[in-house]
């Protein structure tokens, strides 16, 4: 017996025909050839999200990328006219890489007036243009005007900082509607951030398909909670609120009572002195904008709200969560079987050693589910690679994971597809 | 730096006073379930107080000890966990999975 109405089609997989319902393909997440196409296919003509504005407060602030899907290492800047630039970070002389501190392969950030190479003094400006040739005389008529820095594509939706190798179409365009609907969230109150990075073992999907889907969590996670209550969960299981795909973008929108808790004996001692757990600080911050929320959160406007999962195709995760705060995820794939994850948590900044702990609580719980997410990856990587089982039947409750691996597979065919004309 | 005078019996823990993330979770991965324990149970009971004596200051000018004083509190939710759920100092079923906080607002 459902305990949330599904659209009339019967189930959110179907109200969407276009998935089909049959089990999922996973060669997908172990085919070195299909890395390579995802590669050209997906990563080079999306909108990538490397970062937030608060990276760049000022003039002259800047922050390098080393994205290996894209085989580039990228210069994110601010310039003198407020505008953010990126490019690739590649001396146009002889191709050293420009920015860098101790290694080439790490990196890096800070505030510059221009940007020198190390090896031989180019100069470069803000907007990427050559202001400078160490002993020009000695060249053969380089027109400095024809040797700027290489331009990416870049822009900012609601402080989110994206670049497009190849874009055929604005960052606005690409995010739709989902995105517009999310607008005027006060992200721009929430500026503490806590970055977690970690190289996981698994293909990058593998790790959006955990954090899209929460059927696990009264299971893989059952350990955290209090004991009559993990029984209770597990009974349950887990329904979502609402799903909404807006293709190739989706959302999931999930029930959560737990902040505050209907009954304190439900939480841990550290949780009741704190007011804190995974939902975060129980107390919502002072600000506007958190009430009422834009449209396209919590959708279905439901009083036992708790979280939001935006996954923006292909790489790029927005979690809201109702006591005011939100999380964002990256997975850059670096291999078939690796990528690297990143989780930055942003908070209004604490205005008390009370709400500082609070915050703290929170983070500290993220960690331990997410080490416990993490985990479960190279276990299912190596399996998959195994290849014994390819295909996997998904349900109801998993149609985002569904809905990325069609995405995929269809932008990869319509790349071949192009291709062989 | 001590803490404040008030806090003198948490002067044994004071190695828990630590500024990042990292430090605090090697710190706990290094401890035994008995050495956490004894902690948590020396500094739970004056989580409350720890918090109302830090918040006469300002909190973006707080003096040293209540600094250390904060710090030490920030350990005491680092080894909740362990004491109050798993047992143990390691998340269970995490195997060799990590997760490194490179950025924080450090107190």
């Amino acid at each position: 017996m459902p305990h949330f109405a599904k659209p009339p089609a019967g189930s959110w997989t179907q109200h969407y025909p276009e998935l089909g319902t049959a089990p999922v393909d996973y060669t997908d997440s172990v085919d070195p050839a299909f890395y390579e196409l995802e590669k050209v296919a997906i990563f080079r003509r999306s909108w990538l999200n490397v970062g937030r504005v608060e990276k760049l407060p000022r003039t002259g602030s800047y922050f390098t990328r080393e994205l290996a899907v894209l085989d580039t290492s990228l210069i994110i800047v601010k310039g003198a006219d407020g505008k953010i630039r990126a490019f690739h970070n590649v001396c146009r002389h002889r191709g050293n890489k420009l920015v860098w501190n101790d290694f080439p392969g790490e990196e890096s950030a800070g505030v510059c007036r221009q940007f020198t190479c190390k090896y031989h003094a180019w100069r470069y400006d803000l907007t990427g243009k050559l202001t400078f040739i160490q002993q020009e005389g000695e060249f053969f008529g380089v027109d400095k005007d024809q040797y700027g820095l290489k331009e990416v594509a870049c822009d900012v939706w609601e402080g989110f900082i994206f670049i497009n190798l190849e874009p055929a179409e604005s960052l606005t365009e690409y995010l739709g509607d989902l995105a517009k609907g999310i607008e005027g969230y006060p992200f721009h109150e929430m500026t503490s951030v806590y970055t977690y990075r970690a190289e996981v073992g698994s293909n990058w999907k593998l790790f959006i398909d955990a954090f899209a889907e929460f059927y696990h969590a009264p299971v893989l996670h059952h350990k955290q909670a209090v004991k009559n209550e993990a029984e209770k969960l597990v009974g349950y299981g887990f329904e979502a609120l609402h799903y909404e795909l807006s293709s190739p973008h989706s959302m999931v929108s999930s029930w959560g009572g737990m902040a505050p808790p209907k009954d304190p004996s439900m939480v841990k001692p550290i949780e009741r002195a704190l007011r804190s757990g995974l939902f975060g600080p129980w107390d919502r911050p002072a600000i506007e904008g958190l009430d009422p929320l834009p449209p396209s959160i919590n959708p279905s406007r439901s009083p036992s709200w708790g979280t939001d999962s935006f996954e923006f195709f292909p790489n790029f995760t927005l979690l809201f969560w109702a006591p005011g705060w939100y999380l964002t995820y990256n997975y850059w794939p670096t291999a078939v079987d690796r990528h690297l994850f990143e989780a930055n948590l942003y908070f209004v900044p604490a205005r008390s050693a009370r709400e500082r702990l609070a915050q703290e609580l929170a983070t500290v719980t993220f960690k331990e589910y997410a080490l416990q997410d993490g985990n479960t990856l190279e276990a299912t990587q190596s399996m998959l690679a195994s290849r014994v089982v390819s295909e996997f039947p998904l349900n109801d409750q998993e149609i985002l994971l569904r809905h990325l691996h069609k995405v995929v597979a269809d932008r990869v065919k319509e790349y071949t597809d192009a291709a062989a004309r | 730096m001590p803490l404040p005078a008030e806090f003198a019996d948490l002067e044994p823990y004071l190695a828990w006073a630590l500024p990042t993330e990292s430090e605090r979770y090697a710190r706990r991965l290094d401890s035994s379930l008995v050495e956490m324990q004894t902690f948590y149970d020396a500094a739970f009971p004056r989580l409350e107080e720890a918090i109302v004596y830090c918040d006469e200051h300002p909190y973006d000018d707080l003096p040293e000890d209540a600094r250390t004083l904060l710090r030490l509190m920030q350990s005491l939710v680092m080894v909740s966990f362990p004491v109050e759920v798993w047992k143990q100092a390691r998340v269970p079923d995490s195997g060799a999975a990590y997760l490194t906080v490179t950025a924080e607002p450090v107190v």
